[in-house]
């Protein structure tokens, strides 16, 4: 659906020093219906990455294609006729303060010259679908923030657009309505199979509703893939120090200084168990302790749901001899989870 | 206390001051406005980003406005007699207040364009809008409550201006309060034009201030 090859976009700096690259070596492939995320710390570039793909940044060289059509070879008539097809949404809604509701997600209508009654008709099911059909002729300074969220989807909708890019929606709102928002747009999504380009410095929001995402940096896109594969082996720093916060890699201190690399007298392996996506067809926990008969003793852990499937790590120590813990392992691995031993943890002192 | 004659005196020169404001207002907003809106949108980084343009038609307007009032009225004489006919009376004291209020406007016009939101106007060329519907659209519709803000200061300014055409045989209030209130020592006369002068100040001030409100829909209630 989107293709970018090769993007370079370099300004000259002002009073003659070196040029800044904004963007360099960027290649980004985006599937037809999918939820692509782009996420970076402010100054990464994501936001410049992000005008890249309906024009509104110009790239220094490269190729833009969106839907087969080279953007960049485009007139200036006919690039205003591809942004129809192309929604934007913004951080700060940048719906206008003197239109009512109504009127604002008519905007993009009356602009391409469509008829009042057949925009009428365009409109008020999309007023229905973002759930503003009561405030239709209210104006944006009388909405809260998801509300005039909800107008600026609505009105990005409303030239049946193929893509639908969205710069930081949700950055500007409270975690309850950003959650809603979330959901709106996984559910527009899925309903009209739209695909949607977001950009985002929080990992929540990659979590919770992209399948791919690409980690910026310094104008370069660092590390790209599924986000399930990025979030089980981040490479990058970067990336880790996004990442990590989610499925908290680490081990609390005071855990930590019971472990030791060695098996020492009366110590029991602890072993880190991570899930991954694939779902266990085995509640393997229990699973381990009943056939097994062996105990564990839950350290730490943290799981969480990514795309629909568990997510995360648990940190147990084993309570039983080396074969055992053999077995277990194995036992997990035939469940297609992680699994690698920490340490050992001596015997608490007290 | 004023005879009869100086009231309608009094009622001659409002109508003519009124004549000359409104006239004047409304020519010098049919030329300020475009002007203001081209000033704003091609500025560094704007929409039609054109320094040649920019440059020229600010010194114009700098030009103008740097002239004070009363050798502005002087020094365009030829230019009023070319329009109007004639350099003398009301008539032609539009000319001059009208050459000083475009500029104004349009300082004023292109403040209230500036002031609209970058993110309104990146949204619309998002949607495929052409300049023109930008400004049509979005532009002029959000700058209104500042427009109105500054038609309003430019009208209570010409009231001021048109005060001093008397001058030059202009007519008017002012001409009124320095002929019978100065010349011919009637304070009684210079008092009631100063009256009339205020109160119709603020019922223009007020009038604007109320368009304003009203088309202003930013600050609205839930």
């Amino acid at each position: 659906m989107i293709t970018l090859t090769n993007i370079h976009k370099t300004y000259a700096a002002r009073g003659g020093g070196a040029p800044v690259h904004a963007l360099a070596d960027i290649d980004l492939s985006i599937e037809r219906g999918e939820v692509f995320g782009i996420i970076g710390r402010s100054g990464a570039g994501k936001s410049t990455l992000l005008r890249t793909v309906n024009l509104l940044e110009s790239p220094s060289s490269g190729s833009v294609k969106v839907d087969g059509v080279e953007m960049t070879a485009l007139s200036a008539a006919e690039l205003r006729q591809a942004r129809h097809s192309i929604g934007m949404i913004f951080q700060h809604f940048n719906l206008l303060s003197s239109r009512t509701v109504f009127d604002n997600v008519a905007l993009p209508l009356e602009l391409a010259g469509m008829a009042r009654a057949e925009i009428r008709k365009t409109v008020e099911p999309l007023l229905d679908l973002v759930g503003l059909a009561d405030k239709r002729d209210r104006y944006p300074a009388e909405l809260s923030g998801g509300q005039k969220q909800r107008v600026g989807i609505a009105r990005a909708l409303a030239s049946k657009p193929k893509v639908l890019l969205s710069d930081e929606a949700t950055s500007a709102l409270d975690p309850e309505t950003t959650t809603q928002i979330l959901h709106l747009l996984g559910d527009i999504n899925r309903r009209l199979g739209l695909t949607i380009v977001l950009i985002t410095h929080e990992i929540a929001v990659i979590k919770e509703i992209c399948h791919k995402v690409a980690v910026m940096e310094g104008g370069r896109v660092i590390e790209q893939g599924p986000v399930f594969d990025i979030f089980a082996h981040p490479k990058h720093p970067t990336t880790r120090s996004f990442v990590d916060p989610v499925i908290n890699r680490g081990i609390p201190d005071s855990l930590r200084d019971r472990l030791s690399p060695q098996p020492g007298p009366g110590s029991n392996p602890v072993l880190r168990i991570t899930f991954t996506g694939a779902k266990a067809t085995t509640p393997v926990i229990s699973a381990i302790s009943r056939q097994l008969n062996l105990d564990l003793n839950i350290w730490h852990g943290q799981i969480d749901e990514i795309q629909g499937a568990p997510f995360g790590t648990l940190v147990v120590e084993a309570l039983g001899d080396q074969a055992k813990v053999d077995a277990a392992i194995a036992l997990v691995k035939e469940n297609n989870l992680g699994v690698e031993v920490l340490g050992h943890a001596l015997p608490a002192n007290h | 206390m004023l005879s009869p004659q100086i009231i309608d005196l009094l009622i001659k020169g409002l109508i003519d001051t009124l004549q000359m404001v409104a006239v004047s207002g409304a020519i010098g907003t049919l030329i300020g406005l475009p002007i203001g809106v081209m000033l704003a949108v091609t500025g560094r980084g704007e929409l039609l980003q054109n320094f040649a343009f920019n440059k020229v038609m600010g010194a114009v307007v700098n030009m103008t406005r740097s002239t004070p009032f009363i050798i502005l009225v002087v020094a365009i004489i030829p230019f009023t007699r070319l329009i109007a006919g004639t350099s003398i009376g009301t008539n032609a004291a539009i000319v001059p207040l009208t050459v000083a209020a475009a500029p104004f406007i349009a300082r004023v016009v292109e403040n209230a364009v500036r002031e609209v939101d970058r993110g309104l106007v990146e949204a619309a060329q998002a949607m495929g809008a052409t300049p023109f519907q930008i400004i049509r659209k979005v532009l002029l519709p959000e700058a209104l409550p500042g427009i109105v803000a500054g038609l309003t200061l430019s009208a209570v300014s010409l009231v001021g201006y048109s005060a001093m055409v008397g001058a030059v045989g202009g007519g008017g209030l002012g001409d009124l309060g320095i002929r019978y209130g100065y010349q011919r020592f009637l304070p009684e006369v210079m008092l009631a034009v100063v009256i009339v002068l205020i109160v119709l100040v603020q019922i223009v001030q007020s009038t604007g201030d109320l368009i304003a409100r009203r088309v202003n829909k930013r600050n609205l209630k839930s």
